[in-house]
Formats: C-alpha cells, structure tokens, sequence
C-alpha cells in the first residue's frame, strides 16, 4: 500500500507551523503521531497537499502538573508516554489506565492525545475520562490562542471546532479538583486493539457515603462523546447504594443514540451502558481515580 | 526540511537515519515509508509487510528503542532517529539469546511475524528484564501470528528473560 504523492514540512516553531498552514490552505494537514492519518490516506480517505509535521514542537510533549492550574498534557505527548507518566499516575491514574487501552502498544509509542482528540472518532478512548474530569484544549492559530471545554469541542463523527485553516491543538488541561474517584471502562472484543463497542468514564466527588457531585461521559454510543447529566442528577446528593447505581445506569441508556454495527447491535450497546455505568460509578466511588 | 525539485518537479528530500548502528543518508520521497526506505532502499528486507495499516505488527521495528510499525511512520519522521531492525539483533554473528529461545521452544511456524515478535519482546526485556507472562503477553499484543503459535513466542520470550537458555 503506497501513499499519493504530498509535500512535507517540517517547521521549528508553532508560529511557522500555523503560518505554514495558513499559507498551504485546508489542503494541507498537521502530522502528528500518523497512526490515524496515514491509514485514511492508504485507504484513500485523506489526500492531503501537504503534510506539516510537528515533531519539531518538542515542546508540545510535555506532561506536567501546575499548581492552582492542573495536568497540563502537551497535545504531542503519545498515550504510551501519557501512561507510564508519573505525574499523571499521582494525579488521574484513570487517564494513565485509559490510555493503556487503547489501541495495541507500536500504536501508542506513535500517536498522540492531540491526534485522538483531532480525529475525533465516537469511539475514541481517551474523550470520555477527559470530559469526565473537566478538561478544557488549547489551540493556536494565525488569531492567537482560545480554550474551550472538551466537551464542547466534537460536532460530529470526525468533526470537532478546530479550524481547518492553521489552528493547532496545543495542549489539555485538566483541572485541579476535588473530585475522589474516576475511572474510564471499556468493552472491547478483544483486548488489544478493539475499538470500544462502549466506553463510560465516571468522576465522582464523595462526601462519606454521600455522592456530593457525578459526571458520567459515554463514548461510542452517539455521533459525540455524551455527557449523561440526567443520569448524575438521580445520584448527586444521595447515599450510594447498589440499587442507587442501577436506577443511574439506566437513566444513562435514555442520554445515548448508538448505533448497531459490526461491533455490537444497538440494543447490545444501551445494555452495556446501563451495566458499564453501573460499574464505572462503582469503582469511582469505592477506588478513587484508578 | 529543504525539499530537491528534479526536472519534473518531483520533491526529494534527504533524511539522516540510523539503522543497527550504520548511518545513512537516502534521498526520499515525501510519501516513502520507513518500511520501503528499509526495505527497498537499504536492503534490509526482515522487516515484513502484513497488513500495512498498523494491526498486525509484522513491520514492527525500534524507533529510538520503542516498538512502531514501520509501515506507519513517514522515513521522514525516523530523520535523525536510531533504528533497529531485526538484523540488528543479533551481535557478533551470535543469535541473541531471544533469537535463540524462539528456535529452541519452537516458537517459529511461518516465520513472518517472528521479526516483529523479536523485537517486541527486545523492547520489554530491555525495559523489564523479568516480566510475568501477563507483562509478555502485553508487549506482544500488537504482533498478530496467524499460526496462532503464541503459547510457545510467550514460553520463549519468559525462556530468555530467565535464562534458560543454551546459547
């Protein structure tokens, strides 16, 4: 399998990588990690005129943790770099661990939290624990820099609000907080390299017994990552019980639209939220960020 | 990166890589492959092509020492980067003494994903040298045998990590 022809470039700095972009038009796209670009480009999905590399922005690889700010996640940082992180274990374990699922391990020494986020695949990994903990990205283009909450950065299958004309994704944030549990679970058909029939991350914020606050996020089951908020407000300020759990997975079947695919009948996929939501409420409340 | 135009106007670039140790400098084509600047402009042909779209790691090479599919990543991006690929496990014309368990626990059916397999399991006893077999189950996970011979790659890998080896 051979790639159509493109132009390469490889800027030193964001500046020229966006001014790059800006001068090359939407028919040129950013590199970064390759693992999804490429394949749509041998599969004749992409063409792209050009190819703007950013390994160059070693910058933007790194992870570190900001005081009064939160994880800070270079958008270049690739999901094995994010998993073996130390400072993202002592903080969000759960994003470690999610990271770990994803795809198989040549995939994740190359790809990046940026691209999975770009790519914006219903089925992605890492959205769901991300929108579960409050992350909010960064990007930058020709008219400086904004950031916008994760959750509202998807429209669509493979659509989110970047710009295609020069804008990056810089980095990922997640919040300082106080929540004391979350965890992302995955039902795969395999267990390397499945793409998730359904993903739910939870993050809870427990007082004693009592759940004070719950953010439940769907992955693979709607066009976006879903938000499940009715499905946290028949939890929040109750004192959790098994049956309190259920009642709040099923609300959570009534926040999604799956799809039925090769993976899995829609009918299959609303009984793996109810169960999954079930259970991931379940280890956040008992285990903490695992 | 400075592009050379031919008479066509076809873009070449130079890219800088190092491949078991030898430096190389190769002019390439922005859509070359590490897979075909391995294969085809080198000559080292024991990386193999299977699926070419990252599932089944038969093109796995180290890419400063991390397990990548070579089919996945541009010869562009290994600029200046240090390569190693399955002729480059071996020292001195001795078989390392993974190499040596794969012949030893017949670990080896086809051969086609052996490379791959190779060098997964270089990449974890390098990192781990005493893993548990769920540790080498893992790190062989983005290799796919499709004679299905994983109970002896995992017998062997765990074979070299504990020395029982006859080298």
């Amino acid at each position: 399998m051979y790639l159509p022809d493109f132009d390469y470039y490889a800027p030193e700095s964001l500046a020229e990588a966006t001014a790059l972009l800006v001068e090359l038009g939407p028919a040129a796209k950013p590199l970064a990690g390759g693992t999804d670009i490429l394949v749509k480009m041998k599969n004749g999905l992409a063409s792209p005129s050009a190819l703007v590399s950013l390994k160059n922005l070693t910058e933007l690889r790194d992870i570190r943790w900001e005081p009064g700010r939160g994880l800070v996640i270079g958008a270049l940082a690739t999901h094995n770099q994010i998993r073996d992180s130390e400072v993202v274990q002592q903080h969000f374990l759960s994003i470690s661990q999610a990271a770990h699922q994803l795809a198989n391990n040549q995939i994740r020494n190359r790809g990046t939290i940026g691209g999975n986020l770009v790519n914006a695949i219903p089925s992605a990994d890492l959205p769901p624990i991300l929108i579960a903990l409050g992350a909010s990205v960064t990007m930058v283009g020709p008219d400086g820099a904004r950031t916008v909450p994760l959750e509202s950065f998807f429209t669509g299958p493979s659509c989110c609000v970047i710009e295609p004309e020069g804008e990056i994704l810089t980095e990922i944030v997640i919040p300082e907080q106080d929540t004391t549990g979350s965890t992302y679970i995955k039902f795969g058909l395999r267990k390397s390299g499945a793409l998730a029939v359904v993903g739910v991350a939870t993050a809870v914020t427990m007082d004693g017994d009592v759940i004070r606050k719950a953010r439940i996020c769907l992955g693979a089951v709607y066009k976006v990552p879903v938000l499940a908020e009715e499905a946290a407000k028949v939890i929040e300020g109750k004192t959790w019980s098994d049956e309190l759990l259920e009642q709040a997975g099923r609300t959570a079947v009534g926040c999604c639209l799956p799809i039925s695919d090769i993976r899995g009948s829609d009918e299959y996929r609303r009984d793996l939220v109810r169960v999954f939501t079930r259970r991931a409420l379940k280890r956040a409340i008992t285990q903490g960020h695992v | 990166m400075q592009a050379i135009a031919d008479k066509q106007g076809v873009k070449r670039y130079l890219v800088d890589v190092t491949v078991n140790g030898d430096d190389y400098s190769v002019v390439v084509k922005a859509n070359t492959l590490l897979v075909n600047l391995l294969r085809d402009e080198i000559d080292l042909t024991g990386t193999k092509k299977g699926c070419e779209l990252g599932d089944c790691g038969s093109c796995t090479v180290l890419l400063d020492g991390k397990p990548v599919d070579a089919c996945l990543v541009l010869a562009l991006e290994a600029d200046g980067c240090d390569v190693i690929t399955i002729e480059g496990v071996a020292q001195h014309g001795e078989l390392d003494k993974l190499q040596r368990s794969f012949a030893d626990n017949a670990a080896i059916q086809c051969g086609y994903c052996t490379p791959g397999m190779i060098l997964s399991a270089k990449a974890l006893l390098t990192r781990n040298p005493k893993p548990t077999e769920p540790e080498v189950r893992a790190a062989i996970s983005g290799n796919l045998c499709r004679c299905t011979g994983y109970v002896n790659i995992v017998k062997a890998v765990m074979a070299a990590a504990s020395g029982e080896v006859t080298a």
